[in-house]
């Protein structure tokens, strides 16, 4: 039978024996990480800086529901049409029914990750609308019908020579697989598209509750095209993004850069107040925002895990993860991957289909360390495994180690085994790693140690 | 019941069990909430010098890091000047702007047919031109970024669209850090806020081909900083 967990063991199998792709993957990863250290050392206190960052958080977070009645009464102020959506169809809907309002035929898209959330391109391409992203990497694996590789880098798992070869099938157009020439590919097409889209469609990375705005975050430009444009601007938005104060994104903005991609500051940080204002020059005529909940609330609920919707979508947990390194972002099989996917996807999922990302884990405890709002990562992953044995106990599990504790507690007992074990060593090592091997789940990759002859209290008993 | 009742609820529910404040152990610094953790953001962020001038240096030092041109310019002689000798150098036929006393100014400077984003334009005419020319809210030291609003530099297009986005600030522009940036846009423009407000570090930029930066990925390929 196929389960998430046997697709997850299938890919994880494939990717850590494919030695290119891990080499490639963590030369990228510790490029990142060299950056990332330089940026952090220019802080004059990058650990304050994360406590503050931590704190601020939790406050929004145990008051978010005074903050969004804030933010959605200040953003409709100014006329910006507010929606609420508590599941993924939901969000789709409301979505789908503004565009057929408008009569839109395209839509032009700036990075989301909600989107991919709420699996919003194919809702759309099945209800006959077109749907092109812009940012260059999303850009990318939508033209080779994949998912994001990396919830920050998209397209980080494919070389130049694919990339050409990817555009040349895709647009016929390729002058060479130089990495300046094929962005200027995407350009060229892009700019048609921000005129001609009737809806600009974005994400956001932080909405802050005392002025009504949202932010987001960006390299290229695209998403600031996006909401310039077209006339009409969607934006989803995760209902944990809030922040409390406008004066807060001093502190967010550059460390989300400086975890996120090892910046100073991200080139494009852009605050929204509402659609187009009397006697300003242009911008969405119309401006819809939709509130994503899809079992945030649940993850609310849990007040030892509540942290984990501080998260402000850096990557960085990806990025020093021996595991994602190892095994790369598509074994995941959820819109979030990583330490943070791993946290989060059993609680937005379900705990018993997702309980098996809570051992895609070494445990080192890195993600925690590199977390820029002190997520509790690694322990996160301990206590969904505890949760998944409480809700659903693995009844062989439970009796092995019942008889494992009866044997060890009773002295005769351990000497049997011992001797029993000794034994039938010798009989283990012709059949090592086949389905005849009665501990081939460790033996099929790794080699049990001999027992020794003599046992250390065998050895204490007859010394000299 | 509405979604939104629906939503609320549910987070009121969920909140009637306090989650532990964060990582605290033992440090035992308390914040009311009249003073939010993030307020001291200044002593954390990276360090900007003394006085205007370490401040002007620093913020020519984080330009170049960014590829972005800064000049500082002694008078409007040198404004001019310098714009001429863009024009020339890059072959400008057409610009855009925005009426303001700076930026009427440099395109008068210019001297070429200009497009005005005030009062209504032509999208496809704006992405014609070779280059935007806006006026802006402030400079910040600390990080070589220039803010921008679709107030205060002829909407939200004009620096994002064309090719070369040239501003034209005045000295006095210039704030030390990110939370003084934050504190001036809040005095100056609160409860009546541009619907856009940009903090713009460096051209336009995109790693996402092998981490290999390419300038100008959707926005300007060039980022001219003029301050008089």
């Amino acid at each position: 039978m196929r389960t998430f967990a046997s697709e997850f063991k299938a890919r994880a199998t494939a990717k850590t024996g494919d030695l290119p792709h891990r080499q490639f993957i963590r030369t990228a990863l510790r490029g990142y990480e060299s950056a990332r250290d330089r940026r952090k050392s220019a802080f004059q206190s990058w650990e304050s800086a994360r406590q503050a960052a931590a704190e601020t958080k939790w406050a929004a977070v145990n008051h978010l529901d005074e903050h969004l009645v804030s933010l959605t009464s200040k953003l409709e102020a100014r006329g910006t049409n507010v929606h609420w959506a508590s599941t993924a169809a939901q969000a789709r809907e409301i979505i789908l029914q503004i565009l057929r309002d408008k009569n839109a035929r395209t839509i032009i898209k700036s990075k989301a990750m909600t989107s991919e959330e709420i699996h919003l391109n194919d809702a759309l391409e099945h209800a006959g609308f077109s749907v092109v992203e812009s940012d260059l990497g999303e850009f990318i694996v939508q033209l080779r019908r994949e998912t994001p590789y990396h919830i920050v880098f998209p397209s980080m798992h494919l070389r130049r020579g694919e990339i050409r070869e990817l555009f040349q099938r895709e647009l016929g157009d390729t002058p060479s697989d130089h990495p300046e020439d094929l962005t200027m590919v995407a350009r060229r097409i892009m700019r048609q598209k921000y005129i001609t889209a009737d809806v600009g469609f974005t994400g956001a990375n932080f909405a802050i509750s005392e002025t009504g705005m949202i932010s987001i975050t960006e390299n290229e430009g695209n998403s600031r095209l996006t909401s310039a444009l077209p006339k009409t601007m969607i934006t989803l938005l995760g209902i944990e993004k809030v922040l409390p104060r406008f004066a807060d994104l001093a502190l967010f903005l550059p460390m989300l850069a400086t975890a996120g991609a090892g910046q100073p500051m991200t080139c494009y940080n852009t605050m929204y107040s509402g659609p187009r204002q009397p006697g300003e020059a242009d911008g969405p005529e119309e401006w819809h925002v939709v509130l994503l909940d899809n079992r945030r609330t649940e993850l609310l609920a849990d007040p030892e895990q509540r942290d984990a919707l501080h998260c402000i979508r850096c990557g960085a947990c990806l990025n020093v993860c021996p595991i994602f390194r190892n095994v790369g972002g598509h074994t995941y099989g959820t819109p979030y991957s990583g330490p943070i996917g791993s946290v989060i996807t059993p609680h937005l999922r379900g705990l018993q289909d997702w309980k098996h990302l809570s051992s895609a884990s070494s445990l080192c405890g890195a993600c925690t360390e590199a977390c820029p709002v002190k997520i509790d990562l690694h322990h996160h992953l301990l206590q969904n495994r505890r949760n998944a044995a409480a809700s659903k106990p693995a009844i062989f599990e439970r009796l092995a180690y019942k008889i494992l504790g009866l044997v060890a507690n009773e002295p005769k007992f351990w000497q049997l085994a011992k001797k029993i074990g000794w034994l039938a060593q010798p009989l283990q090592a012709p059949v090592k790693g086949t389905f005849l091997d009665p501990v081939k789940a460790w033996t099929k990759t790794r080699d049990l140690p001999s027992m020794p002859r003599e046992s250390f209290k065998d050895w204490w008993r007859n010394r000299k | 019941m509405t979604e939104r009742e629906n939503i609320l609820g549910r987070i009121h529910e969920a909140l009637q069990v306090k989650a532990p404040r964060p990582g605290l152990h033992d440090d035992a610094r308390e914040h009311t909430d009249t003073e939010p953790p993030a307020a001291h953001a200044r002593e954390w962020l990276p360090f900007v010098g003394a006085g205007v001038e370490d401040q002007f240096a620093l913020f020519a030092k984080n330009c170049a890091e960014l590829k972005a041109d800064f000049q500082r310019l002694a008078s409007r002689g040198e404004l001019k000047a310098a714009l001429v000798k863009i024009r020339d150098a890059e072959k400008w036929q057409r610009i855009a702007s925005h009426d303001g006393e700076l930026s009427n100014f440099a395109c008068q400077a210019i001297g070429l047919p200009t497009l005005l984003t005030d009062q209504g334009y032509d999208v496809q005419a704006l992405e014609k031109c070779d280059a935007g020319i806006t006026e802006c809210d402030a400079l910040i030291a600390q990080t070589g970024g220039v803010v921008v609003t679709s107030r205060s530099a002829g909407g939200r297009a004009l620096s994002i669209l064309p090719p070369h986005h040239v501003v034209i600030a005045r000295r006095e522009q210039l704030v030390s850090d990110l939370p003084a940036a934050f504190a001036w846009l809040q005095e100056k423009y609160t409860p009546d806020f541009p619907s856009m407000i940009s903090f713009i570090t460096g051209p336009s930029r995109t790693g996402d081909i092998e981490r290999i930066l390419v300038l100008g990925a959707h926005g300007p390929k060039k980022l001219t900083i003029l301050c008089v």
